[in-house]
């Protein structure tokens, strides 16, 4: 008689009445497949822990936001944002689509020009631009945004130096009804800084002000916060029209759109509380609509959308490395990847589905990563169904900061893979070796030699 | 590793007022908790309430199901724990006898 399949022996308190704070029962349903490619075939192929991106869900969720404003406001751009995910490959699916790039380093710039970004497509955001960068911003006809007074003052200076006139915006910040407000970046709404701004550079007629642009914050969960902040950069836009008799070319609004996460400590889901992309395309083209423009000389409506984008194109699968009891006897599973790689693991309740069948008992689960520290949890709480050594899993929603943000310490990092549209899959980014860090390191001669 | 069960490390009689259902459904009635365990936690609470030894049930899981002896005995080690811990087995039997 052949033997039975084998079930570590498990028991789960049952608590009647109240909705388990460990989480509902779909939320464990195992995911053998990403977009018909077996997980256990990624992971034999390309190793783990790996990152998995769809291209089809990139170009789903642009196609979706791309709809949800062009339906409601005439002109539309997207401009992607470096920084949430800039895998050249990841990059370039968004600049097929049309976006511009949107950068907030010199790095970011370089690494956008490489991509064969034209400069006048560029938008260059951020509080750091050195004189190099500037001058090469400049010399490309990339759009600069402007975050303080004495940037706004080197610009002007290097106009002169170089015979040219940058193109420029101003990044504003502003009370939204959002707290905390994100005041640090770009000049202030409400006190006058930014008119003030607007007035320096029309009358200084050295450098061209294109633009206006405020990133009001990020996993913003309040559609109506945009349409406050659409409707306070207009009215910046139709004073500058009525004084100087200038029209500014477009409305930057930034990024921030919630993804389908769940925030640490919230209740509901973030599939169930995160607005869509109609909210919030109906509270900016409200705004918009309803400002003081006329019909021939209504502004460019940019959006540099990061993590809304691209966050549920990504997936992180990952191996069991060993299960452990705690001393309050909940289980804790370790797993062969952890916060240096799942940076987001700090701000978000990730979704970590099994990737092989399970029966339908489960247990409280704390799931930690491999590292020697403390603050190496992946989740605090989670139902799993009995997980032994060498059971894989897929994090869902890691789309967005996890490729750029992720920490090479004490391991290296994994390989990426990118699914195409045809299910074919590519290597993105090969995994680090020792080589690639030790060929960064320089041995001072007399420590290059040791007898032990 | 299997003699690490000893008496002194493990009590293994279940309460006896403890009921169990066929479908893997426990009430402990002088808690008022209730439970579930999967089929294999289910065959073994039914081995410990037939006070069966040690060796009954390690033989009784390994011929029956693919697991290997160091996977079993772990698991076992845990589970018994987790018995303890929800006061399915309790201290002050062990006591009594
Ligand atoms: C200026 C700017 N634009 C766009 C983004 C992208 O934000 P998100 O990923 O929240 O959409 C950021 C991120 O912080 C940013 O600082």
């Amino acid at each position: 008689m052949s033997k039975l399949p084998y079930e570590r022996p498990v028991i789960q308190r049952l608590n009647t009445g109240s909705m388990n704070k460990f989480g509902t029962r779909t939320e464990y349903a195992p995911v053998t497949h990403i977009e018909n490619v077996s997980v256990k075939s990624l992971i034999s192929e390309f190793g783990s822990p790996l990152f998995v991106i769809s291209e089809n869900k990139i170009r789903q969720l642009y196609s979706d936001v791309t709809r949800a404003f062009k339906t409601r406001y005439p002109r539309v751009q997207f401009a992607w944002s470096y920084k949430t995910n800039y895998m050249n490959a990841v990059c370039n699916v968004f600049h097929q689509l049309g976006s511009w790039a949107e950068v907030v380093s010199g790095f970011e710039y370089n690494k956008a020009l490489k991509n064969g970004v034209p400069g006048s497509k560029i938008i260059f955001n951020g509080p750091d631009k050195t004189d190099d960068e500037l001058t090469l911003a400049i010399r490309n006809d990339s759009l600069i945004h402007i975050d303080h007074l004495d940037e706004l003052y080197r610009i002007i200076e290097l106009a002169v130096e170089l015979k040219k006139r940058p193109k420029v915006a101003i990044r504003v910040n502003m009370d939204v009804g959002i707290y905390p407000m994100w005041d640090r970046f770009g000049f202030n709404y409400e006190n006058g800084q930014a008119w003030d701004a607007i007035n320096k550079i029309i009358l200084t007629d050295k450098i061209d002000l294109v633009g206006l642009h405020a990133h009001i914050g990020t996993f913003m969960l309040s559609p109506q916060a945009y349409g406050v902040a659409a409707s306070k950069l207009a009215d910046l836009a139709y004073h500058t029209k009525i004084k100087f008799e200038k029209n500014i070319e477009y409305i930057d609004l930034g990024g921030g759109f919630a993804s389908k996460n769940t925030l640490k400590g919230s209740y509901l889901k973030g599939s169930d509380s995160s607005p869509s992309f109609d909210d919030y395309a109906e509270a900016i083209s409200t705004a918009l609509l309803n400002a003081e423009y006329t019909k021939e000389h209504m502004p460019l409506l940019i959006l540099e959308s990061g993590r809304a984008l691209i966050d549920e194109a990504g997936f992180l699968l990952g191996t069991v490395i060993a299960n452990k009891r705690l001393s309050d006897g909940r289980r804790s599973t370790i797993l062969d990847f952890g916060v240096n790689i799942l940076f987001t693991a700090f701000w978000y309740d990730h979704k970590i589905s099994p990737a092989q069948d399970f029966s339908h008992y489960t247990e409280d689960t704390v799931l930690y990563g491999p590292l020697c520290m403390n603050i190496d949890v992946v989740r605090e709480n989670v139902t799993l169904p009995p997980m032994k050594k060498g059971d894989q899993v897929v994090v869902h929603t890691v789309g967005a900061y996890n490729m750029t943000q992720w920490m090479q310490f004490i391991s290296l990092r994994p390989n990426i893979v990118l699914i195409d549209t045809n299910g074919k899959t590519h290597l993105i980014r090969a995994k680090e070796s020792l080589d690639t860090l030790n060929s960064q390191e320089r041995m001072p001669a007399h420590l290059s030699s040791f007898k032990l | 590793m299997w003699h690490l069960f000893t008496k002194s490390f493990f009590n293994m009689k279940i309460r006896k007022n403890i009921a169990v259902s066929d479908s893997g459904f426990i009430f402990n009635p002088s808690t008022g908790d209730s439970f579930s365990t999967n089929p294999i936690g289910l065959e073994i609470i039914q081995m410990l309430k037939e006070e069966k030894s040690k060796e009954e049930m390690r033989k009784t899981i390994l011929q029956k199901y693919q697991v290997d002896e160091a996977t079993f005995e772990k698991d076992f080690y845990d589970f018994v724990s987790m018995l303890h811990q929800t006061q399915i087995i309790s201290q002050d039997e062990e006591k009594k006898n």
